[in-house]
């Protein structure tokens, strides 16, 4: 028994103090000034906030911030704009709950509180030399859409540039504008679907997986960054699969409940990971036994 | 006896048990506020001492899953408990704190004020156990995770001294030696004491960790120690080690990562009732949710923190419902996350084995249980 008393300390107990930032305040949201506002489809809207301290707001494609209304509360919204331009901050939202009903009851001229860019952002880099295939639905193309614009701006960085894109309905695509420029364009291809029509509709009507299974891709070397909800992601990654894109090859955006995004709430963990941090993007093959488990 | 040994840091010096009072004393003549055990509401914890109070002596505590008595000895030792409901976390992020306060202006306008700079009380923490400097050890990593700190959370710890205790008498909750955490302070102390008492002798022996104790001990009458105090030390460590009842079954960690279907998770989630206590008393669970305090007019809102549980349906809400929806789900992610993905996230394991988790479940589930129920029915093995 003496060797517990006359072991070394565990390391892992030892009293080691890294300091990440002793002045910062993580939690303190910055007043941002809502320059313009619209309506997009599906109960959406798009906000453009700017810092009135002129202080530019660099991020990386894929992250997110904290939105914060007066009163209300704080949740986690990705950014939609174009990282080139890091002037004005665009999130798109759709009303789901009593934070997000307030802000689309917020007006041009009103103060938002704006905490990050937390998040580790899409991994465009892996996707150089390669396919781009985006597959998304309704407001999942808001995250999403900085990372276009970013393939777009390093176009001759990728092979073919594909997106999948499902709607509801035939008149509600998020960001119609967008997709119809993406869609003139010689060097990308757009494939939409609408999951209903009314009778007579000649477009595509059906799901996203059914894009996926069609659309014009080399599969052994294309890098795919799906968006979908977490009911639909298992058939967009079984599409993908099936279609011959291997599980390391393919990257998803996640949403969970958080309060700090700083890794101190605790409220956003999947498994091993915080979203806040490890997140909100993941490799499909790293969290791939992930999904097999109900409420995790 | 003298004061003038000059003991530094590494040594260890013997007091007698008569002059705790003089220790306490030297604290607050550092400048610490002293914090320490107290015996209120028929259970140990922690409180601020004022100028009349010390430490209660001949108190002896019973645990065991669901059930916690303290009992009144005649005897005259200091430390014969162990740990009570209450870890030292409220001390350093306490249950509510505010984080800032926001000012409507006009038309849709508002500012928001950081927290109050106020510089953190220095703070003596007198009796806490090897669990509690391991839990705070892992607290530090909560905090402080490389890429953001919480800042009033470094501040009272900076200003934070621990004078610990080497527990003679573990409680059958105790677990500590098999997650390597105790019964002895093997760091994070600035003082570490080990109470050894027989018919002749009733002294302490105080190992020095750090320069601010070593300047407590300066001030307290004292002698230097000889092997047979450390002898004697030992012989209480090592028996506290051979008195421990429960332990944690050896690589938990990877365990609990090849069974989430394991059937385990829904029997004991029959038995749970999602209530929290265990993630209340946890030492090192964190969760912390927010929200605003408004006053009546709306013009000024406060954003506080408050201790949230991983119990609750809210705490895996998303727009739709909770991802959580079943007791089995939430015991089994507070279990895994605690025993098994703590150390993935911050290379360290987020229990201490200090028990209390098992002593205040109100319907007694043992984790140390739970985990041998899942190492017997290991699903990887039986497969192979």
């Amino acid at each position: 028994m003496d060797d517990v008393l006359l072991q070394e300390p565990s390391l892992a107990y030892a009293h080691t103090h890294t300091r990440a930032q002793d002045a910062a305040e993580p939690m303190l949201p910055r007043p941002f000034m809502i320059e313009r506002r619209r309506k997009e489809a599906g109960g959406c809207f798009t906000l453009w906030l700017r810092d009135p301290t002129g202080q530019p707001f660099n991020f990386r494609v894929g992250q997110f911030n904290m939105l914060y209304v007066y009163g209300v509360g704080e949740v986690p919204i990705s950014i939609a704009g174009d990282a080139s331009d890091p002037s004005l901050l665009m999130h798109t939202i759709r009303g789901v709950g009593a934070v997000t009903d307030a802000m689309g009851r917020l007006k041009v001229g009103d103060t938002i509180g704006v905490r990050g860019p937390f998040g580790n952002g899409w991994p465009l880099d892996a996707a150089v030399g390669q396919d781009v295939f985006f597959v998304t639905s309704t407001v999942g193309l808001a995250p999403l859409r900085g990372l276009i614009l970013e393939t777009l701006a390093r176009r001759e960085e990728f092979g073919k540039v594909v997106l999948a894109y499902g709607s509801r309905g035939i008149h509600d695509c998020l960001y119609e504008n967008d997709l119809h420029a993406w869609r003139a364009r010689f060097d990308m291809t757009v494939y939409v679907t609408a999951h209903s029509a009314p009778i007579g509709y000649r477009g595509q009507v059906g799901s996203v997986a059914h894009l996926i299974e069609r659309a014009e891709f080399d599969p052994p070397n294309t890098v795919a960054f799906v968006c979908r909800s977490e009911a639909m992601l298992p058939a967009a990654f079984a599409a993908l699969e099936a279609r011959g894109v291997a599980p390391d090859r393919f990257y998803t955006t996640m949403e969970r409940n958080m309060k700090c995004a700083v890794g101190f709430c605790g409220h956003c963990q999947r498994g091993p990971t915080f979203m806040c941090r490890q997140g909100p993007v993941y490799r499909y093959s790293d969290i791939q036994h992930l999904f097999a488990v109900r409420e995790l | 006896m003298s004061a003038e040994t000059g003991a530094l840091v590494g040594d260890s010096a013997v007091l007698e048990a008569t002059a705790l009072p003089a220790l306490i004393q030297a604290l607050r003549d550092e400048g610490y506020e002293v914090i320490g055990p107290t015996a209120r509401d028929g259970a140990i914890v922690f409180s601020e001492y004022g100028p009349a109070d010390s430490l209660p002596v001949g108190y002896e505590d019973s645990q065991e899953g669901g059930r916690y008595r303290l009992i009144k000895t005649a005897g005259r030792r200091v430390f014969d408990y162990v740990v009570g409901p209450k870890s030292l976390k409220e001390w350093f992020w306490p249950p509510r704190q505010p984080l800032w306060t926001a000012r409507r202006g006009g038309r849709g306008s508002y500012t928001i004020d950081p927290p109050d700079p106020k510089v953190a009380p220095r703070r003596a923490f007198v009796g806490v156990r090897a669990c509690d400097l391991a839990a705070m050890a892992v607290n530090d990593r909560t905090f402080d995770n490389g890429d953001f700190a919480d800042p009033a959370y470094l501040k009272r710890r900076d200003n934070a001294i621990f004078i610990s205790v080497d527990c003679a008498r573990p409680a059958a909750t105790c677990f500590c030696a098999s997650m390597n955490t105790g019964p002895r302070s093997s760091s994070g102390f600035d003082l570490a004491l080990t109470e050894l008492e027989d018919a002749d002798t009733h002294v302490f022996l105080v190992r020095i960790g750090t320069e601010a104790g070593a300047k407590v001990v300066a001030r307290v009458p004292h002698r230097l120690s000889v092997e047979s105090d450390l002898e004697r030390a030992r012989a209480v460590v090592t028996q506290a080690v051979a008195r421990m009842e429960r332990s944690m079954v050896p690589g938990i960690d990877a365990l609990l990562k090849r069974n989430f279907t394991h059937p385990r998770w829904t029997t004991v989630a029959e038995r749970c009732l999602s209530c929290g206590n265990c993630t209340m008393v946890c030492p090192t669970c964190f969760c912390s949710d927010v929200k605003d305090h408004t006053s009546l007019t709306g013009d000024v809102t406060t954003r506080v923190r408050s201790w949230d549980s991983c119990f609750t349906l809210d705490h895996s809400y998303v727009h739709g419902g909770a991802l959580r929806q079943s007791r089995m789900s939430r015991y089994r992610q507070w279990m895994t996350h605690k025993l098994s993905s703590w150390w993935d996230q911050f290379g360290v394991s987020g229990c201490t084995g200090c028990g209390r988790c098992i002593t205040w479940c109100p319907v007694g589930i043992d984790i140390t249980e739970e985990a041998r129920a899942i190492a017997e029915g290991d699903l990887t093995q039986a497969a192979e």
